[in-house]
């Protein structure tokens, strides 16, 4: 076994040492009817190194990649190019191979690198401050409901019909077992938002209305009058951006006085991965730090007066709290905020401006071809790098025709929506940096075909 | 240490017998002091190159971004030394023993790195339609069938996000069984000492209260108390085996039996199944729910703090409250089992715990893991744990205070505490002082019911020499610490930083950086 370095001297040393006849007599304390005498069923011996290889390509080329051909899909995972340098860097066993930084001495580089991270985070989401990264957007969102109900004692929840729908599954699950109560529904296939309704919808018992920016469909609306309606009832806006990206080229929910933002950072350096691992971005104000469940990296000095790094706050957590923390969570998606970090850094501003910029344009550009196919009506006319289309037919199947065609067109809302029959024409087409003009083109021609 | 900034002129430090000046720079030969980006990069430079061309076109509405951002940008090489010098600065396993007990540090083998990168798992996104992601569906199928066999279970939800999630999942699944069985009333979770922080904060964060049962000098959970407590109003109990004193729980079964009597569920911390994959399946021991830390049993590296990965096991019993989405095998291939087509059988799901299907990266990497080991190394895999802990705990019971040598072999870790250092020395000073050994200490004051716990699992991965040499490292540090060596206190003294002052950060916290100049 090559991961496994004890010889059979090794272990009969080791065993006299400790005194025990064999390694059985280590087991003990297992009561005999618990315990496994014979093999594993069904699995075989360890294999070579070149024969997993084979399984695991082997099941890897059943499936159709994204780089492979034209690729429209979004809806919470974007598809952006990630520069070489990237996972290089994350590859590096000191930062790969590390844990947890509960050394502080000897962990200066995933500490001040977590420091970084929330700097750069606070900066793109526009809060005061923002956490070491949570699981990922869904549950970052539902963590950021909870924190309101903490912080305004009260347990109403107003979702947005455009927040995505496995966020919104994913607070129900939650809400069912913490008593909170979510008023939440469908988007309607329009250009227009529903902050009107949400803004009538806020009361006294409101602790939060939670808001995606862009939304489901890709729209996007001024939150401002949303903040102020939350403010004036004593609730708070959350904002839950799924796509950072578009904060290169859009105002950021806190500039629009939003309280806490939460996001998904998958965009930004972590690649799709078939839905995880992904990154969680979390911030707000900095009177709410001490109710925001996570970690934090904070800055101080060492015995010598140098500047210094170490998880701080703690004792909002679990392992000094118990029953009482803030929160369970208990781990963060460290490496994932790493490749965050790095690929913010290569960008900087400038760049993370210009790759804004370029996806904006894009999808401009293919809304523009798309909704010439005859019978396609595009639903909105302001998005960012995700629009939504009208196909005059049920969407999924064409969506399923489409990829046997070897075309990956965009996310059905039949898909997600499922049982929602105004909602079954919607296509929803995400645009990046890595779609080609004959992407687009590929796309509208099949598209008019299998319309026809 | 005055570092000169300004200019190529410093001021000498001046020589003095016997002291080693300052160097100009900060550094230390190939110690090297780095900068925050915000201090080195500026809002012009950018790394990436992007194709040349207008971006016109605005439907941005009135929402187009006016003011900076405030991100500073490096160029690629400046970037790279930025970041690995950062790297420099870190203890990971790759550099030597790593002894965290209840963390589980081994070796993260890099043909599992290789295969999460290939682009039929790292780029397919989780709303492909099914028929075009085959395989990444059979990859969970096959660890989910792998986890139920090792386990001895029914089934398993795939979809938590890391341990503790999963213990949320579990938890979910119980109070979903007891509220279809209309007993939604029943509010307790019994929850022993020993048992890690997360699951009295799950439990309560579930809307459960929480009652404490103590553990046996032993270090076990008093399973007399347990039954005494066991009522009617009692939903379950969550308990840690091998427990968190590095013990095997030998009334599990007699603890499940007890509480399934009174119509209650056992929740059963898996953190720490790597002591047992392969001679025990927790479903013979009465167990209805488990979560398994998959980066700590089958090896995916933490990342300097995750992500994690936290599959939970289920009995019957618990099977038809798992959440959503599942993978299922039919005639054709495998389908998504996801809200709109969870009929009949799956109806009592909880619900959906994530946005999309878990950790993919995560799950090729434990394929990967169980494939390489075969059936006959995992079992050596915890027999390798289990004997290199034992070898620590037996070659170090005589220098520091073993609380619990006297109750049996341990499993994956071996406990120690600070009874018997000198006055004034503590399990932090003997922790510091191994840094400049050059290991990374043992995890420090848990479980707190050990005085100054050192909890130390040096996992299978470690060779004999590697243990010997930490065995000598420990015990030398010991005997300094029992003689009052001063110079323990101050440690560690060959690290990047000196001990850090915490609650400086968390009296006055500064959790992003601000340019002090503005």
């Amino acid at each position: 076994m090559r991961y496994l370095p004890l010889t059979s001297s090794d272990r009969a040393e080791m065993l006299s040492v400790i005194g025990a006849g064999s390694v059985d007599d280590l087991f003990v304390d297992v009561p005999e009817s618990a315990r496994l005498s014979g093999p594993i069923e069904g699995l075989p011996g360890h294999a070579s190194e070149l024969a997993v290889e084979r399984h695991m390509t082997a099941l890897a080329r059943k499936n159709m990649v994204a780089g492979d051909v034209p690729f429209f899909l979004g809806c919470g995972a974007y598809r952006h190019h990630v520069p070489a340098s990237v996972d290089h860097l994350i590859q590096r066993g000191e930062f790969l191979t590390a844990y947890t930084p509960y050394q502080p001495e000897i962990a200066q580089g995933t500490l001040q690198m977590l420091f970084e991270f929330q700097t750069q985070v606070a900066r793109l989401l526009g809060t005061d401050v923002a956490n070491a990264s949570m699981y990922d957007g869904s549950t970052a969102c539902w963590e950021a409901i909870g924190m309101a109900r903490r912080i305004t004692r009260k347990s109403k929840a107003i979702l947005s019909s455009g927040l995505h729908p496995h966020y919104v599954s994913v607070a129900k699950t939650m809400a069912k077992y913490t008593g909170d109560t979510l008023e939440t529904g469908a988007p309607v296939l329009t250009a227009e938002t529903d902050i009107d309704q949400m803004i009538a919808a806020i009361d006294a018992d409101t602790s939060c209305v939670v808001v995606q920016y862009p939304d489901i469909l890709g729209r996007i609306a001024d939150l401002t009058p949303l903040a102020e309606a939350c403010h004036a009832k004593k609730a708070l806006l959350i904002a839950v951006v799924t796509e950072p990206v578009a904060l290169g080229a859009i105002r950021s929910p806190g500039e629009m006085d939003a309280d806490i933002v939460v996001g998904e950072g998958q965009s930004l350096g972590v690649g799709l991965q078939f839905g995880g691992p992904y990154v969680g971005l979390m911030g707000c104000k900095d009177k709410y730090i001490r109710q925001m469940p996570g970690r934090f990296c904070g800055e101080t000095v060492d015995a010598d007066g140098k500047r210094g790094f170490v998880l701080t706050l703690s004792t909002r957590e679990q392992h000094i709290r118990r029953e009482k923390a803030t929160s369970n969570i208990c781990t963060n998606s460290g490496l994932c905020a790493l490749a965050f970090s790095i690929h913010m850094t290569l960008l900087g501003e400038a760049g993370l401006r210009r790759m804004a910029g370029i996806n904006h344009a894009n999808a401009c550009r293919a809304a523009d071809r798309l909704a010439k196919v005859p019978g396609v009506k595009l639903v909105n006319d302001v998005f960012f790098n995700e629009f939504t289309l009208d196909l005059g037919h049920e969407a999924r199947p064409i969506v399923r025709t489409l990829a046997e065609r070897g075309v990956l067109a965009g996310v059905s809302l039949g898909r997600l929506y499922p049982g929602e029959d105004a909602l079954a024409n919607g296509l929803v087409v995400a645009v990046t940096e890595t779609v080609t003009a004959e992407d687009i083109e590929t796309l509208a021609q099949a598209l008019e075909e299998v319309l026809a | 240490m005055t570092i000169n900034q300004s200019g190529w002129k410093p001021t000498s430090p001046e020589a003095k017998d016997g002291e080693v000046s300052a160097t100009f720079t900060g550094n230390r030969a190939l110690m090297l002091e780095e900068k925050l980006i915000f201090e080195i990069g500026d809002a012009h430079t950018t790394g990436v190159d992007f194709a040349e061309g207008d971006v016109a076109g605005s439907r941005l509405g009135d929402l187009s971004r006016k003011a900076p951002i405030g991100l500073p940008g490096l160029s690629e090489p400046e970037t790279v030394r930025h970041y690995t010098r950062l790297s420099r600065q870190n203890y990971a396993i790759d550099l030597g023993l790593f002894p965290l007990g209840s963390c589980t540090m081994k070796h993260n083998p890099r043909l599992n790195e290789k295969m999460a990168r290939l682009p039929g798992f790292s780029d397919v996104h989780p709303l492909q339609p099914v028929d075009t992601v085959q395989g990444a569906l059979e990859v969970i199928h096959q660890l989910a069938h792998w986890l139920v066999t090792l386990t001895g279970m029914a089934s398993v939800a795939m979809s938590p996000k890391a341990g503790a999630h999963g213990e949320l999942c579990g938890i979910l699944a119980i109070k979903a069984a007891l509220e279809k069985r209309g007993e939604g009333h029943r509010k307790v979770i019994l929850v022993p000492e020993s048992a890690h922080g997360t699951n009295p904060a799950t439990a309560a964060f579930a809307g459960f209260s929480v009652e404490n049962i103590p553990a046996t000098d032993e270090g076990r959970v008093d399973t007399a108390a347990l039954k005494a407590r066991l009522g009617p109003d009692v939903a379950g109990v969550m308990i840690t085996n091998p427990n968190t004193c590095g013990l095997f729980e030998r009334d599990l079964k007699d603890i499940s039996d007890a509480v399934h009597g009174v119509g209650g569920y056992v929740y059963c911390d898996g953190a720490n199944f790597n002591a047992i994959v392969g001679r025990v399946r927790p479903g013979d021991l009465g167990v209805d729910a488990m979560h398994i830390n998959l980066h700590k049993t089958f090896s995916t590296p933490h990342g300097g703090g995750g992500p994690g990965s936290g599959p939970v096991v289920f009995s019957d019993a618990l099977t038809p409250f798992a959440p959503l989405p599942f993978v299922e095998k039919t005639g054709e291939g495998f389908r998504l089992v996801e809200e709109e087509n969870a009929d009949d059988h799956h109806a009592d799901s909880f619900g959906r715990m994530v946005a999309f299907h878990g950790q993919m990266g995560m799950f090729t990497r434990a394929l990967t893991y169980i494939l390489s080991h075969g059936a006959d190394g995992l079992r050596q895999v915890a027999e390798d744990a289990v004997l290199n802990a034992n070898y620590v705990l037996r070659s170090l019971e005589d220098t520091l205070d073993a609380p619990f040598a006297k109750s049996g072999p341990c499993m994956h870790e071996a406990i120690f505490s600070d009874e018997n250092l000198a006055e004034g020395f503590s399990t932090i000073d003997v922790a510091k002082a191994l840094i400049d050994e050059g290991f990374h200490p043992m995890t420090m004051y848990f479980p707190l019911v050990v005085h100054g716990a050192m909890l130390i699992e040096p996992t299978e991965t470690e060779s004999k020499a590697a243990l010997d040499q930490f065995i000598g490292a420990l015990a030398s540090v010991a005997e300094r610490a029992k003689a009052g060596d001063p110079s323990l206190k101050t440690a560690p003294h060959f690290a990047p930083r000196a001990r850090l002052d915490e609650t400086l950060a968390a009296r006055k916290p500064v959790l992003v950086w601000k340019d002090k100049a503005a």
